[in-house]
């Protein structure tokens, strides 16, 4: 099962690589959104899309919103993982299918309880 | 060697400045189990060399580290998610069809610390029983410490407390974002009252509670004073009333008028009167 990581900083991704390697995920990563729909479209399981919010080309939330228009989608997990914490603005990444929200800075702990809530640690993942 | 006060003061500030989370003096302890681990990890001696560490450098990671230690199995929103699932799928409507009459529910947390477990009781019951809205219910929250019902009164919680265990829909419903923090929408705050009880002393309690939560406690009390509290417990709970203990807590080996009741994936006890009372 792969976790595609979305975010325009190379260390962050690095980051969410690292934690969601050890839980048992393989990685694919994007640092745009729109790189994020090819690579999601190249990939053939993706369970779960880590995604920030404000990245250039294609932001997160356009991000979701593209995700979710296609059926074929509709099972993946999407973890909003950003300092976008306006209530109204995830309100509306909610509202468009985002399924989480992991708010920087975070704690790895934080991430799994988050990935916990909505069903997305893979089987015997150790946490 | 115990860590030294100015040492667990400097702590307490950047704890406290990273997670909302008070130490307070009794909990001086807490930072020896929890921080010992977090020196050896960043290859430091002791809790001495760490404080140093950390006030080297404002952005070491293990300032991170040290706020997470700190907040690890202190209590969290949805803390057990099996309990508020069997409150949820069996507590709650079984009291909404035996109060039909009365319209009122009465809710006790025991030791509510820094006030997450009435804030996710007085959450869930507006998200999943929106029908008791016209019912008159409340939650009355105790806690040993004034220090720290202070700041479970202020239901104010920082990006790290709120992060663990409560999903984005629900933050987003029920807190307010004020500054850096996170705060209970006031409609909420005004369910719960708020007070200071020694649960060694007798209970100033009139009415029933229909359910009460008294969790992660008892284990800082003998087998005798266990009793002692949990008797107290029973004369203050309805006799259709529920009673739940911490995940890690049982009844085993102590004599108490409850009986033990599985439901789903967690454990409640039911009162039982004189005739009854037996071992669980």
């Amino acid at each position: 099962m792969h976790c595609l990581i979305v975010d325009d900083s190379r260390a962050m991704r690095r980051i969410l690589r690292t934690i969601v390697q050890r839980l048992g995920y393989e990685t694919v990563e994007a640092e745009n959104g729109r790189i994020g729909v090819e690579r999601l479209h190249e990939t053939s399981d993706v369970g779960l899309a880590l995604v920030d919010w404000n990245m250039p080309e294609m932001n997160g939330l356009e991000f979701v919103q593209a995700v979710r228009s296609e059926d074929r989608y509709q099972n993946v997990k999407l973890v909003m993982v950003t300092s976008e914490t306006d209530p109204s603005r995830m309100v509306r990444a909610l509202m468009s299918g985002a399924d989480e929200f992991a708010m920087k800075p975070f704690t790895e702990q934080i991430l799994v309880d988050k990935l916990k809530l909505i069903g997305a640690l893979p089987d015997g993942a150790c946490c | 060697m115990p860590v030294a006060e100015h040492d667990l003061e400097f702590l307490s500030t950047i704890v406290a400045e990273r997670t909302g989370n008070v130490i307070s003096s009794h909990q001086a302890y807490l930072v020896e189990s929890r921080l010992a681990p977090v020196a050896k990890e960043a290859g430091l001696s002791d809790i001495r060399a760490l404080v140093k560490e950390l006030q080297r450098s404002r952005t070491s990671p293990v300032h991170d580290r040290v706020a997470e230690a700190m907040t690890i199995n202190e209590t969290s929103f949805f803390r057990d998610p099996s309990l508020f699932d069997a409150i949820s799928a069996h507590v709650i409507p079984d009291l909404i069809d035996a109060r039909q009459s009365q319209r009122s529910l009465r809710i006790w947390c025991a030791a509510c610390s820094s006030g997450q477990e009435p804030y996710t009781l007085a959450i869930l019951l507006r998200t999943r029983f929106p029908e008791l809205g016209n019912w008159d219910v409340k939650i009355t929250a105790t806690d040993y410490s004034r220090e720290i019902l202070s700041k479970a009164e202020s239901g104010s919680y920082s990006q790290f407390e709120v992060g663990r265990g409560l999903p984005a829909a629900m933050l987003v419903l029920n807190f307010d974002r004020v500054g850096m923090n996170w705060v209970v929408k006031p409609e909420i705050r005004k369910q719960i009252e708020f007070c200071e009880l020694n649960l060694l002393t007798p209970f100033p309690f009139y009415q029933p509670f229909d359910l009460i939560l008294l969790r992660n406690v008892l284990i800082y009390f003998d087998p005798g004073k266990k009793v002692d509290i949990l008797t107290s417990a029973h004369r203050t709970l309805a006799s259709d009333g529920y009673l739940f203990l911490g995940g890690g807590e049982s009844l085993v080996s102590l004599e108490t008028p409850f009986e033990r009741q599985v439901l789903d994936r967690t454990v409640g006890y039911r009162p039982l009167y004189p005739s009854e009372t037996k071992h669980d």
